[in-house]
């Protein structure tokens, strides 16, 4: 049975686990032991009942009552145990503690960013501590996108008008990949981040870094470069060179655009904030119009960081 | 003595030399026909060409997930080929499949009539059809389209491809399956042959009529979702588009509202057809006949309330969710009945393993596995884990490619001898039958390991985790391409060369048997009464060749 679980669930990271995978095996042994009777008896019929001449005479059977009873009360009562068993698992998951540590969640095209209770925003990576229930309040900045880490076995859509829920506790520090799993277009399958649990003293000391990252005196560049990943602009831009689903930083600053209405211009100062706000008012030729706007997502001071930060890619 | 009828046998003409197909001649005798046969036919080559679109598209999204990342085309050429291969799939060949192509050229001969209520009606239908594939092909040449079958707002209020030209084109084709969905029922009702009463109804038009029900009430509101969809896009009205004031958990309820019923549209007439194949290929009355033909409509019926189970993590509330999950289980009951009824009827039959058999068999163990992992998935705790992962990708392609596109090919070999008049090479169709078996599990068993270990689908890139997988699921893409060629090759042949069908290749008892291969342009040259059920081998075979004497025929 738990190399059954091995071959086709992953590592077991949060209660519900072992719960939901108890199911998955459940009806994958029972399907299957059911699955195996009806082949049986389709093979031994086939061979066993074979047309011996075109002149066979066959009984004439139309009904079997104590049969068709057993085969309709029989299924039945075993899909309400699995209705139950699921229905079980399923109150489990829609029901945060009380004391859960909440952690606010935005969905971007296609970026993940986690913003703390006391500020503190982190992109592409949610820290949390092990041994507590986490709450996750998520949104979705544009399109749908859905937060899936399979090792919790929970998942979520996002969307853009109202907050939805999530929760999980990791027991134990590691890793944990995160998915998106609602289609959300050309960077769908590069959006994932990833779920790092620390012991209570390490989160502590992370937090306590990360905090000190948001101080207002910090060099426009150095906001600008914590901003890259808050912000999810990694999900599609690189700062090495190397290809995305949009355009490198490396570099950007000064050189020529040329964009899909046919037109060109020299990425400035002028260009960098208006792609930044408005991200579709000019694409660049050969790739998609997938970029959110962030009108009204980011202050002046950090648009003017980001320019920064492009600037000193050069 | 005036009202008295003459009952008496009417003997098979064997291999006639005129029939539906050649009484007229030439391609306006084609376009401009009102026979449902020959409309039927052109539904027939209509979605064998969409099939081999699709399938190709198929073949490319598998060759493209051979390795992670870039392989030979970028993220948004796979997105597009992604969407046009469920939707071509899914509105071009597979709602259309059974009951236009199939049940087009069947039902009227096996209910003893001369063609459907509505013969204009049918081709305009035809003509719909086409002229919402049109649409179809304009958006695939002019971008795509990348929003995935489903079309989910706000991505598809937002996204720069072909929304609009594509949505119009299914939103027109809805029409199209409407309409036969009203001239199948009303000919179901009024144009039985004397003595075929509900009771004695093949249970093909059975699965016909109940298809029938659900395209006729289900697709309006696809239509009207779209619709809305287009206004939203065209006009900038407030729907579905957060953006805009709507709600994005609106159109998925919509959506799955058709979508979901539309789930049946493709199965049900399957059913039907492997009913027929059962029954004649083991000579034996069909077991539990009322239970297979009225849990196709307790289907029908259930199918109306369980469309929320495809949202069980959109956001909706975890009230509906259990209720939802709850119905969801109640489908799974007549169909597991429909399963059994089948197996047993095979108990002391007189088994003849020919390939239409042997397809019927193959369904059966494919859906089985489908309708098992269709368990899982109505699961709360599990479905939770496995939404939008490869489980569901392999789920719905045990259903719809093992469970429709198999019946569909068992009753395309069951019934080819006695629409074209042909015989095909028996031991070639069984050979490919095998490869197709093979190729199918190949592609997609791997794909429930994959998803219960978390690779979600729609996925251009992915982790590595997954490689070997995928591999073997591309590798048997090609087997099943192969398998496909194969049949296509042998039928052609067939065509070409193939021996001379006689009337009843298969021995089967009711009524499209009991014409000539190819049928006479109207079905039958008397009025045909039919005395015992489709499935009564017991009974004398003059007894099923019945009709009215009239002494102005002679």
């Amino acid at each position: 049975m738990e190399r059954l679980r091995h071959y086709f669930l992953p590592e077991q990271a949060s209660p519900f686990a072992q719960d939901v995978d108890g199911l998955f095996i459940f009806i994958t042994v029972a399907g299957t032991i059911l699955l195996l009777g009806i082949t049986a008896a389709l093979i031994y019929f086939s061979v066993k009942y074979k047309r011996r001449s075109s002149a066979d005479v066959t009984p004439v059977i139309r009904h079997n009552l104590a049969l068709e009873l057993t085969w309709t009360i029989v299924p039945t009562i075993l899909i309400l145990f699995i209705f139950a068993w699921g229905f079980r698992g399923y109150v489990q998951m829609r029901n945060a503690p009380a004391d859960a540590y909440e952690v606010y969640v935005t969905g971007l095209s296609f970026g993940w960013q986690f913003t703390y209770l006391n500020g503190v925003i982190s992109g592409g990576e949610l820290v949390v501590p092990a041994g507590r229930p986490v709450k996750l309040l998520m949104q979705s900045r544009d399109v749908l996108h859905s937060f899936f880490v399979p090792d919790f076995r929970i998942k979520q859509d996002l969307m853009p008008n109202r907050y939805t829920t999530v929760w999980f506790q990791a027991e134990n520090p590691g890793e944990h990949i995160i998915y998106c799993t609602e289609y959300c277009g050309s960077g769908h399958s590069n959006m994932m981040g990833r779920v790092r649990v620390l012991a209570d003293d390490a989160f502590d000391a992370w937090m306590a870094g990360e905090a000190a990252k948001n101080e207002q005196d910090l060099p426009l560049a150095r906001l600008g470069e914590n901003l890259y990943t808050q912000q999810g602009c990694m999900a599609c831009h690189s700062v090495d060179g190397s290809a995305g689903i949009g355009p490198t930083f490396a570099g950007l600053y000064g050189a020529t655009r040329n964009f899909t209405n046919g037109t060109s211009a020299v990425a400035d100062e002028v260009y960098l904030r208006e792609s930044i706000l408005v991200a579709n008012a000019r694409v660049v030729a050969g790739y998609p119009p997938a970029m959110p706007n962030y009108q009204g997502v980011l202050s002046d001071r950090q648009v003017d960081a980001l320019v920064e930060y492009i600037k000193e890619l050069n | 003595m005036a009202n008295q009828v003459n009952l008496r046998e009417f003997p098979v003409e064997e291999h006639p030399q005129t029939h539906y197909l050649n009484h007229e001649k030439g391609l306006k005798s084609w376009l401009l026909t009102i026979d449902h046969k020959r409309i039927g036919l052109m539904y027939l080559a209509s979605i064998v060409f969409f099939f081999f679109v699709g399938g190709l598209l198929a073949l490319a999204l598998r060759m493209e997930l051979w390795e992670p990342a870039r392989n030979f085309m970028d993220a948004d050429t796979y997105n597009r080929i992604f969407t046009l291969h469920g939707a071509v799939m899914i509105f071009l060949f597979i709602i259309p499949s059974i009951p236009a192509a199939l049940g087009n050229i069947f039902l009227p001969v096996m209910i003893g009539a001369k063609d459907v209520a509505f013969p204009r009606l049918n081709l305009a239908s035809f003509y719909i059809y086409g002229f919402g594939a049109l649409f179809t092909l304009y958006s695939m040449a002019h971008g795509g389209i990348d929003t995935g079958w489903t079309f989910y707002t706000p991505y598809s209020t937002t996204t720069g491809s072909a929304v609009i030209s594509m949505t119009f084109g299914v939103f027109v084709m809805g029409f199209s399956s409407i309409l036969t969905g009203v001239n199948f029922i009303v000919t179901i009702h009024k144009m039985r042959a004397p003595g075929l009463v509900w009771g004695k109804l093949p249970l093909f038009i059975w699965s016909l009529y109940a298809t029938a029900i659900i395209q006729v009430l289900a697709t309006p509101v696809l239509a009207i979702t779209l619709l809305l969809l287009i206004m939203e896009r065209t006009l900038g009205i407030g729907i579905f588009d957060p953006a805009l004031g709507g709600d994005p958990v609106l159109y998925q309820h919509f959506f799955w509202f058709y979508s979901h019923p539309a789930v049946y549209i493709m199965i049900v007439p399957a059913f039907g057809i492997i009913s027929e194949l059962i029954a004649t290929f083991s000579r034996k009355t069909i077991f539990g006949y009322w239970a297979i033909a009225l849990s196709s409509l307790a289907i029908a019926f259930i199918g109306f309330l369980v469309w929320g189970h495809h949202m069980f993590t959109s956001g909706q509330s975890e009230l509906s969710t259990i209720v939802f999950s709850f119905l969801t289980f109640f489908v799974g009951i007549p169909t597991g009945i429909k399963i059994l009824n089948w197996v047993a009827t095979m108990y002391k039959g007189s088994i003849w393993m020919q390939s239409p058999m042997l397809y019927a068999i193959m369904f059966l163990f494919l859906f089985t596995i489908g309708g098992i992992t269709g368990i899982m998935l109505g699961a709360l705790s599990v479905d939770i884990h496995l939404h939008d992962t490869y489980y569901v990708v392999a789920h719905f392609h045990y259903v719809m490619m093992g469970g429709t596109v198999f019946a569909f090919l068992g009753g395309l070999h069951y019934w080819w001898p006695k629409f074209t008049g042909k015989m095909f090479n028996e031991l070639q169709a069984k050979i490919a039958a095998v490869i197709l078996f093979v190729g199918f599990n190949m592609t997609f068993l791997p794909q429930f390991v994959m998803g219960s270990q978390g690779m979600p689908r729609r996925y251009y890139n992915y982790v590595e985790q997954f490689q070997t997988l995928h591999q073997y699921s591309t590798v048997g893409s090609w087997v099943l391409g192969a398998g496909f060629l194969i049949i296509f090759w042998y039928l052609l042949q067939s065509l070409r060369k193939g021996e001379a069908a006689p009337s009843n290749p298969w021995g089967g008892r009711s009524l499209e048997w009991m014409t000539s291969s190819p049928m006479p342009a109207h079905n039958f040259e008397h009025v045909p009464v039919v005395k015992h059920g489709p499935y009564d081998y017991h009974q004398p075979i003059a007894d099923f060749r019945l009709g009215v004497d009239s002494p102005n025929a002679h």
